[in-house]
């Protein structure tokens, strides 16, 4: 389970329409209960380091920008949650190349974008031993 | 010779929850290779064989020592020092 609030959810919207036609990502952050539910608290905008003629259907975050992140998220007293994308005139539901390259227990946020306007947001967890996407519910704050 | 490994969040279900653990190795890639063989079940995340022998790492793992990614240095090769400090950050990557 994975909570999100309104000014979250209007940037994820917002992320992907501007980035349209080509994919927007980021980060998210927040905290982790007891029971391992996530509350994503803040969105870190990452800009899309995929190859230019390639980002229309890739996005790409570094490990430089991973490790600025984690400084962002510990000056927010906050952990990474997991990372957020969209899926330009496309389902919110991962790709073969979203599995290829995930790692278990971060959240993956997919906002599909039609036509330059944002509409259905999934969250998805890879399993443990990489064998498939698994939907996360996200409960709106 | 030891060697810290510092292991991110997503990677520490796999190792006991501990985000630090020592190994011996005198390159990146035989303390990685170590804590593979110390926590088997992080194999399949580290390594492109989901089976098998330890090669290439995945493309989504980074390898830092002492804050350098080793693609700026020797690769698995790079030498690390005595007391010194691997980190293994991930590059997300995804699409369509
Ligand atoms: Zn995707």
């Amino acid at each position: 389970m994975i909570s999100l609030g309104p000014g979250e959810r209007a940037a994820l919207g917002r992320e992907g329409e501007r980035a349209y036609p080509n994919e927007c990502c980021g980060v998210l952050l927040g905290g982790i209960d007891d029971s391992g539910g996530k509350a994503v608290e803040s969105l870190l905008p990452i800009n899309n380091k995929g190859a230019p003629e390639e980002q229309y259907h890739r996005f790409a975050i570094t490990s430089e920008d991973y490790l600025a992140a984690e400084k962002e998220a510990r000056r927010q007293n906050r952990d990474i949650l997991g990372f957020y994308h969209s899926h330009p005139d496309h389902p919110a539901v991962p790709s073969a190349f979203d599995k290829d390259n995930a790692l278990p227990f971060y959240s993956y946020v997919i906002v599909s974008v039609e036509n330059g306007k944002a509409g259905v947001i999934r969250s998805w967890e890879l399993t443990a031993d990489r064998g498939e996407f698994k939907e996360e519910e996200i409960l709106w704050r | 010779m030891a060697v810290t490994i510092l292991v991110p969040t997503a990677l520490r279900s796999f190792t006991e929850r501990k985000s630090e653990i020592t190994v011996e190795g005198a390159t990146a890639g035989e303390a990685i290779k170590a804590l593979a063989e110390a926590y088997p079940d992080l194999k399949v995340h580290l390594y492109q064989e989901d089976s098998g022998e330890p090669g290439e790492l995945r493309s989504f793992i980074n390898v830092f020592v002492e804050e350098t990614n080793i693609k700026n240095l020797q690769g698995l090769d790079t030498p690390v020092a005595a007391g010194g400090t691997i980190m293994l950050v991930p590059a997300i990557a995804g699409g369509v």
